[in-house]
């Protein structure tokens, strides 16, 4: 089970307002994804290594090459808000 | 009480495209939201690829810094939601970080002399600059930010330090060895804005440590750690304890202020980013290794071997790679002890009252033009007042030494001259040759500072002093 302030607090990290009716159904949709992970715990893994990744490829770089970036006007598009070429945004400490 | 710190050292790397997206690094003094794509704006399906040069440029720091670097490398996602982080995430790394465990050696100058100390480092690793914000005012007076992301995506090599420097001043010390580590190894810029940025780790005997934030240039560090360590004394004294929290660097007030966060090391859920595999690093190690110049303390060494001057004079000129490189080529050329003199005391002291690096000042006064200001010097025919005057003209307006010297009248004058000054002094101020005579010293000081007068400096202040005294006896 968790609980409602870990739900509260898992919503503060993400910036997220929630409604009490939210908290409640994120709070059940949580805890059922909990508790299959307790399923998954059953199984025995004592013998398996840790998996960082599923492709089973390695050594993917790329060269020390710049290229042409995007128009400032291109970049500024998206933004609801914008200054002087910045995007504008709420001030957070 | 015993002060413990440790360092986290961000430095930005000099390659010429960002770590994961090919935008130019090139943005100082660019307009804001000109260096950006779709990768380093976090736009959605946006796929980051891994720099190679970066990696290199990584791998040589870690080598350097004597570092036992990893056979592989994984980078990981720090989730947190701050304006300047575009994606949500930063890419860093984590369990896997390019190297662990390193050493680097410190002379720290306490009141018993250049102690030489070992600072260990924990590990390096490589992650994302994340984008710059603008205040309007102060950060507490603001009522929005200003984000510009040319920052974002720019490579940052992170080198943490343990708890081992005792004092603000050996952490000022310890950063410039580390400037100038990366500065010999060519991978780094401390003159450009923002490239080297600190968060430290305080604790005093007896309290919990802090973690101090955003400290962002080499002169902040000593301030900022200055400013917390009274704080937490005094915590102390009054009996209060001092916290374990995270505190934010105030540079214009040169403050630091509790940054109340709600945000612990397990809410940043680090897990492997799945857009980038697993990169096989042992395979650089070697080839890498091969491009590690010689660094500042085995330059010191041979310097010291080689030139026989002396350690503080190795010091001062194996700091910075272009003073190094600078006193090579003079000191092949003229008197190695002369040139150590001239260069680590008289040039670089007119430098650093200029504020201009060395790099900048070999553009106005070549390695050249110093052998010959030294070889003028050596064969008389400049004093040390005229060879200091023939720098500084060059340094403020340019020129070559010989036009300087004979524009300016700088050369010396000979005996004759200088006798005749001597005996022009010593009708004029019968009373202090009196004096002289009488047995009081200052009296001949003064009248050596006449002769000087007379002479407008183009004499050397011991010959004439010498000359005086046989004049004075006879
Ligand atoms: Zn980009």
């Amino acid at each position: 089970m968790i609980r409602k302030e870990e739900i509260e607090h898992i919503g503060w990290l993400a910036r997220l307002k929630l409604s009490e009716e939210e908290k409640e159904l994120f709070e059940q949709q949580l805890s059922s994804i909990l508790d299959y992970f307790a399923v998954l715990d059953e199984l025995d893994t004592t013998d398996v290594k840790p998996t960082y990744h599923v492709i089973g490829i390695t050594d993917v770089v790329r060269k020390d090459e710049p290229k042409e970036a995007l128009e400032q006007s291109e970049v500024l598009r998206n933004a609801p808000k914008k200054e002087k070429g910045y995007i504008k945004s709420p001030r957070i400490l | 009480m015993d002060v413990k710190i440790g360092l986290e050292c961000h430095a930005q790397l000099l390659t010429k495209s960002k770590l994961f997206c090919p935008c130019s690094t090139d943005y100082h003094n660019a307009e804001p939201n000109t260096h950006v794509c779709a990768t380093c704006l976090g736009l959605p399906g946006a796929l980051p690829a891994v720099n190679r040069r970066a990696l290199r440029y990584g791998i040589k720091i870690a080598l350097a810094l004597g570092c036992t670097v990893q056979p592989e490398t994984i980078f990981y996602r720090k989730n947190y939601y701050y304006p300047d982080l575009p994606r949500g995430f930063q890419i860093t790394q984590y369990d896997f970080p390019i190297a662990f465990s390193g050493l680097v050696r410190i002379e720290s100058d306490g009141d018993d002399g250049g102690k030489e100390r070992e600072i260990r480092i924990t590990r390096v690793h490589m992650e994302e600059d994340p984008g710059r914000l603008v205040y309007k005012g102060t950060i507490d007076t603001a009522t929005y930010a200003l984000v510009d992301y040319n920052r974002s995506g720019m490579p940052l090599v992170e080198i943490v330090t343990e708890p081992d420097l005792k004092s603000p001043k050996e952490a000022r010390i310890f950063l410039g060895k580390l400037r100038s580590i990366l500065e010999y190894l060519d991978v780094f810029d401390g003159n450009l804005e923002g490239a080297m940025r600190v968060d430290a780790n305080i604790s005093i005997e007896g309290g919990e440590r802090a973690e101090v934030k955003n400290i962002s240039s080499f002169k902040g560090v000593e301030k900022a750690l200055y400013f917390e360590i009274t704080r937490q004394r005094n915590l102390l004294r009054r009996g209060l304890t001092v916290q374990q929290e995270t505190r934010h660097y105030d540079e214009v007030r040169g403050i630091t202020l509790s940054m109340r966060t709600k945000e612990f090391e397990h809410d940043y859920r680090y897990f492997p980013e799945p857009d980038l595999v697993p990169i096989r690093i042992a395979k650089y190690i070697e080839e890498v290794r091969r491009e590690i110049p010689e660094l500042p303390d085995e330059k010191k060494l041979r310097f010291i071997k080689r030139y026989s001057i002396t350690r503080e004079h190795a010091n001062s000129l194996t700091f910075d790679i272009h003073t190094a490189d600078f006193y090579e080529d003079v000191a092949s050329k003229r008197d190695p002890k002369l040139s150590a003199t001239w260069i680590a005391d008289v040039l670089k002291g007119e430098l650093n009252y200029r504020s201009i690096s060395m790099r900048e000042a070999s553009t106005r006064i070549s390695p050249d033009d110093f052998v010959t200001i030294l070889t003028y010097l050596k064969t008389g025919v400049i004093t040390d007042r005229g060879a200091t005057e023939i720098i500084r003209e060059m340094l403020d307006h340019g020129g070559k030494p010989e036009e300087i010297m004979e524009k300016k009248g700088l050369g010396s004058i000979g005996s004759e001259a200088i006798e005749t000054a001597i005996e022009a002094v010593i009708k004029e101020n019968e009373s202090a040759v009196q004096d002289y005579h009488a047995g009081k010293k200052e009296a001949l000081n003064f009248l050596v500072g006449q002769v000087m007068k007379h002479t407008r400096g183009r004499a050397e202040p011991k010959e004439v002093r010498t000359m005086l005294k046989e004049k004075m006896e006879r």
